[in-house]
């Protein structure tokens, strides 16, 4: 495949060159993140591999978040004393932050518990718009039998399970884009599973499992053609790469903050302006209306509209600090440093025979996050001698089963890395794999 | 490798996993048993065990068969599972499968000899209750074999798993 990304992303397997981060740099980035020196049983020194699954916080989001609560605590968005006023700065600042990060507006960006409700309501707007809410603004929202909804075989079960969700509601038709033996997505499949029929199409930035980078490009020209909305999941793109939404193109995004080095408990939903503008409440209640009376109410303008109830502020502005962190160190620092550590990956499970990566082998257009099989070795298993020498993996499924269906596998074992990730620690993790075979009395486990 | 580690893999586990009994799902075997079938996920990482049980009228259970695909520890403790309960009346079976929740409720302490000892094979799992996220893994045949078990009708209550 031609690289056709978007963003500006390194070409994996180049050597540390300048714009990375260098020794001293890392060392005083793992400096940040108090949790990284902590040991496990037997004192062993923790290698934490699994910063797909969450990310480690450093002292400024941890700060940040309790500063809000000695500092500033207060109802946002309402009452009239200064207590309240900076806490409404503080929330509002945090937002500037994150649409700043990610190349939008901050009116653009509406704060969600996590990036699973994002894309939840996304979907339920459309519900809501298909049940006539929302008035004729909101009819380009509505769906009804006939219409299509794309998604792709290897998308985060939150980006699938809404989209069936929403087919059944609104007797839609649910399709797919399918994935090559590579791990990346079918593009061939865009010209003929997109059609004029397709009417939403949802589809990961970068795929938590095979780790490929999405050509978002080609995904959202397609979309355009036929005048379908575009969906991103963006949760694993936004903590690794430079990510501008607005130069993407896409009309929704979705992504978390505790994947971004942000507390948990906080994500955002990305909406073009004009949509967000048109597009139905979700959950209803405070905060989000303009005038109530007993038999109707008028809705706040986005973000607030989507916003009901009270917010968890203290999370989103440990979310505004990561990604102000994130930001200082230069995500394109960021993104060459962990296209090195791919590299570094895909060499430490080549290294060891019997072990087969589920995703490409190349380490273009891809991500830290390898995911792969020992043969003979359940993944389950493979996690807990991984565990024994100290290194944190994710087992399983990685909630994207029709994926590994598609690779004919129950489960997998992914090494994910993230900014705070060292060569050394990947060393670590290659020596324990080459254990693992030898552990459970199997040939050719040693390390060739 | 710790040991810890060696603990949880006991060799009697490792060749449960590589040479299960019981495994293959089939025709009832015994005639007037009663027979029915439980399907059990673990959904955090995809283990799966389908298993079968024939329970007589006398309230024995005649023979147990199983299909399933998982880690190590799944796999053999339903291996194990199966040398336990076959032959032995439902009373005998109940105690074996408390006793064996507890053990793995433990946390790796054990529950001394002379009750470990009617768990035969079984008691080598004493080390996976040191490690919260395997216990589901040994407990997923057996959560089947309750749930099958209620299905013939020959066990009334669900325990929980």
């Amino acid at each position: 495949m031609t690289s056709t990304l978007d963003t500006a992303v390194p070409q994996g397997g180049a050597p540390a060159a300048a714009g990375t981060l260098g020794p001293a740099e890392l060392a005083a980035v793992r400096a940040d993140f108090p949790l990284l020196a902590r040991t496990l049983r037997g004192g062993r020194p923790l290698v934490y591999l699994d910063s797909g699954a969450t990310s480690q916080k450093p002292e400024v989001v941890l700060d940040a978040e309790q500063d809000f609560y000695v500092q500033r605590n207060a109802a946002v968005h309402r009452g009239a004393h200064q207590l309240a006023e900076e806490a409404t700065e503080a929330f509002e600042d945090a937002r500037a932050r994150v649409a700043s990060f990610v190349g939008v507006s901050p009116g653009e960006l509406v704060w969600t518990s996590n990036a699973t409700a994002a894309i939840n309501l996304v979907a339920y707007a459309m519900s809501n718009a298909s049940l006539g809410r929302g008035g004729s603004e909101s009819a380009r929202f509505a769906l009804r039998p006939g219409d299509e909804i794309v998604v792709t075989e290897l998308e985060h079960h939150a980006n699938l399970v809404p989209w069936q969700e929403l087919a059944a509601r609104t007797g839609a038709t649910l399709r797919w884009i399918g994935v090559d033996d590579d791990g990346r997505l079918r593009l061939d499949d865009l010209a003929t599973v997109v059609g004029e029929r397709t009417r939403v199409l949802a589809f990961t930035h970068a795929s938590n499992v095979t780790g490929a980078i999405t050509p978002v490009r080609a995904f959202v020209d397609r979309a355009r053609a036929v005048g379908a909305l575009t969906v991103l999941d963006a949760c694993q793109s936004v903590p690794h790469l430079p990510v501008d939404l607005h130069a993407l193109g896409v009309d929704f995004a979705a992504f978390s903050g505790h994947k971004m080095l942000g507390p948990t408990g906080v994500g955002a939903l990305y909406g073009r302006r004009e949509l967000l503008e048109a597009m139905p409440p979700v959950t209803t209640g405070g905060s989000m209306v303009e005038v109530v009376t007993m038999e109707r109410t008028t809705y706040a303008p986005p973000p607030q509209r989507f916003e009901a109830g009270t917010q968890m502020v203290s999370q989103a502005v440990g979310m505004g600090a990561a990604a102000s962190y994130l930001a200082e160190l230069g995500m394109d620092a960021v993104a060459a440093h962990e296209a090195h550590l791919t590299q570094l990956l895909l060499d430490a499970v080549a290294s060891v025979p019997g072990v087969r990566v589920i995703g490409p082998t190349d380490a273009r257009d891809r991500l830290a996050n390898v995911s792969f099989v020992v043969d003979g070795v359940h993944a389950h298993d493979v996690g807990q001698v991984l565990d024994d020498a100290g290194v944190a993996v994710r087992v399983g499924h990685h909630c994207a089963q029709p994926l590994h269906r598609r690779f004919g596998v129950a489960a997998t074992a992914r090494a994910s890395a993230a900014v705070y990730t060292t060569d050394e620690e990947i060393e670590v993790f290659r020596e324990a794999l080459a254990g693992v075979r030898t552990f459970f009395g199997l040939e050719d486990g040693s390390n060739a | 490798m710790s040991t810890s580690m060696e603990q949880l893999y006991q060799q009697v586990i490792l060749d449960h996993a590589k040479h299960p009994h019981g495994r293959g799902l089939g025709e009832v075997a015994v005639a007037e048993a009663r027979t029915a079938q439980s399907h059990q996920v673990n959904p955090t990482c995809g283990d799966e065990v389908t298993l079968q049980v024939d329970v007589d009228l006398s309230g024995v259970v005649r023979d147990v068969r199983w299909e399933g695909q998982g880690c190590s520890i799944s796999q053999a403790s339903v291996s194990v599972l199966h040398d336990l309960v076959v032959d032995q009346d439902l009373t005998t079976v109940d105690d074996l499968a408390g006793t064996f929740r507890a053990l793995m409720q433990s946390k790796g302490a054990g529950l001394g000899d002379e009750v470990e000892d009617k768990l035969g094979d079984a008691a080598a799992f004493t080390g996976v209750g040191r490690y919260s996220a395997r216990v589901k893994c040994a407990l997923l045949g057996w959560v089947a074999l309750n749930d099958a078990l209620i299905k013939t009708g020959a066990t009334r209550t669900k325990e929980d798993a």
